[in-house]
């Protein structure tokens, strides 16, 4: 099965547990390696910062944009990833090595199939 | 109940998570599994009155609900999945009732699936009851004091999310084995004292939740009897529920250990809980060494005569493995009962549990003990600001009234 690992950035607010950010042991690169050398990493990218997102609604048939993200949240995604893996066991197991499941989190769905 | 009325139950409470696990590891689908089992029992409940309940109530049901499987995916089986569904038919037809080791593999696959950390812990728990020990919506419903259209949206949502989330219908690989089991046996555990003490409300003893929990120990043991932690989750059980007829007074007061009857404990659920904590190799885990505790007090003949020094030890030992404020709690009233109030006292000083009653309800009794009956009483009005349950509630009054009235 096909899933999405969305890296989820927290602040301290949102998610006092975490560890705080260290650039140095951020080894996403690396883990991105090792699931390409694995041969289940179908694509990955990181995305620009959150501040930058330009959100798009379009009502009564004008565009209206909004500068900044679709809510003020106090975790945005970072980057994603989309893996084949053989059950959520192993999407977990592969999640939890992911450096920033310690500095933030990382969320798992499965893509959407035509069975549902 | 007439017999017959009495032999369905029987095999339904039997047979019920044989028959859905199989089901479900060939079909892939819970609500299928559910009905046809559902069908089966419905159907032993016309035929056995008139034909007899037969030989193999087991294998009968089986048969049932198989057949009944096939006719549905006959049914729904169109064009486009007609190559799936016969797949799963021909292997419906290959499963007989007489092939125990693939049966035992998928009850344990639907033990671990149903308590699969992916799931919600009320989801896992729900699931457990009406999936592997065939509880109805209704009768969960009613032990957790749910709405049933709650409970039935929350089984509906679990099942979603086992299917749409991948979560595989499997018993883990060894690597994650270990870990899965402690959850499997925190969901029972959860269930067990769910029914043990009614966190609120008046009933104390919800004695149908209690035993299902048990049931659900014993079958693991039976599944997985290389477990020890498995095995000593099913001697703690048995422990704390061969005390349930002594718990209270005729007029419904709790009663503490000492106060109790000990003629009125179960000494077969006792004889059993030691046999199994007697047969556990290894070294012990937190449920097997809550067990031995369990059985230490489960086997003095009276609580003066209560081997408190052994308890302390056990305690010390769960809190090197599983260090909680709670198990300091019980580890110094083990010390208070063993060694005297004062040094009790002296352990309970350094905690700090807010919010829970069982903390000044200690420092009272241990006050109660030393005679300094006031200090006593400031506690007891402490505990009963917190205490939850009416018969927790009247237990802490009636100390409240025995120490003021000196």
């Amino acid at each position: 099965m096909r899933v999405m690992m969305s890296v989820i950035v927290t602040t301290e607010a949102s998610d006092d547990d975490a560890e705080p950010y260290v650039d140095a042991e951020d080894t996403a690169p690396a883990w991105d390696a090792e699931q390409e050398r694995r041969g289940i990493l179908l694509h990955r990218r990181r995305l620009q910062p959150v501040e930058d997102a330009t959100t798009v609604r379009v009502r009564g048939g004008d565009v209206l944009m909004t500068d900044g993200p679709f809510t003020e949240s106090k975790e945005w995604i970072a980057g994603f990833a989309i893996l084949e893996v053989a059950d959520l066991d192993e999407a977990i197991t592969i999640a939890a090595t992911h450096p920033m499941a310690r500095f933030g989190a990382i969320e798992v769905r499965e893509l959407w199939t035509d069975e549902g | 109940m007439t017999d017959t009325a009495a032999a369905v139950a029987r095999a339904h409470r039997e047979e019920w998570g044989r028959i859905v696990a199989t089901l479900i590891r060939i079909t892939g689908d819970w609500a299928l599994a559910e009905d046809c089992a559902q069908d089966a029992i419905t159907r032993a409940l016309e035929r056995w009155p008139r034909d007899g309940v037969p030989a193999n109530p087991g294998a009968w049901l089986t048969t049932v609900a198989k057949n009944r499987a096939v006719d549905r995916l006959r049914r729904a089986a169109s064009e486009a999945t007609k190559l799936r569904e016969v797949g799963i038919m021909n292997e419906l037809e290959r499963w007989s009732p007489e092939a125990p080791s693939e049966i035992q593999d998928d009850r344990l696959r639907l033990i671990f699936t149903c308590c699969h950390p992916a799931l919600a812990l009320d989801a896992r728990v729900a699931l457990t009851l009406r999936t592997v020990a065939g509880l109805t919506t209704e009768e969960i419903a009613r032990a957790f004091l749910v709405p049933t259209a709650t409970l039935a949206q929350r089984l509906v949502r679990a099942q979603a999310k086992i299917r749409k989330a991948g979560i595989p219908y499997r018993v883990p690989p060894a690597e994650l084995l270990g870990e899965r089991l402690g959850g499997v046996l925190a969901v029972v555990y959860l269930l067990f004292n769910e029914g043990y003490s009614a966190s609120s409300g008046d009933t104390l003893v919800r004695v149908d939740l209690a035993e299902e929990a048990i049931r659900i120990g014993r079958v693991l043991v039976g599944l997985l009897p290389g477990q020890p932690e498995a095995t000593g989750l099913l001697a703690l059980m048995l422990l704390q529920h061969s005390r349930r007829e002594a718990r209270v007074d005729a007029g419904g007061r709790l009663l503490s250990l000492e106060e109790q009857d000990r003629s009125l404990w179960d000494a077969a659920a006792i004889a059993e809980a030691a046999a199994l904590l007697a047969s556990a190799r290894g070294v012990p885990g937190r449920y097997r060494l809550q067990a031995q505790i369990a059985a230490h007090h489960a086997t003095a003949p009276g609580a003066e005569h209560t081997d408190f020094a052994a308890i302390v030890r056990h305690y010390d030992e769960l809190l090197r493995i599983a260090p909680s404020p709670v198990i300091e709690l019980n580890r110094a009233i083990a010390v208070g009962l063993g060694s005297g109030p004062a040094a009790g006292l002296e352990l309970l000083e350094r905690l700090d549990l807010p919010g829970y009653s069982l903390l000044p309800a200690a420092r009272a009794d241990l006050h109660r003990r030393l005679g300094a009956l006031d200090a006593a009483a400031v506690h007891y009005a402490e505990a009963l600001a917190l205490v939850r349950t009416a018969p927790e509630r009247e237990y802490i009054e009636r100390r409240l009234a025995e120490v003021r009235a000196g």
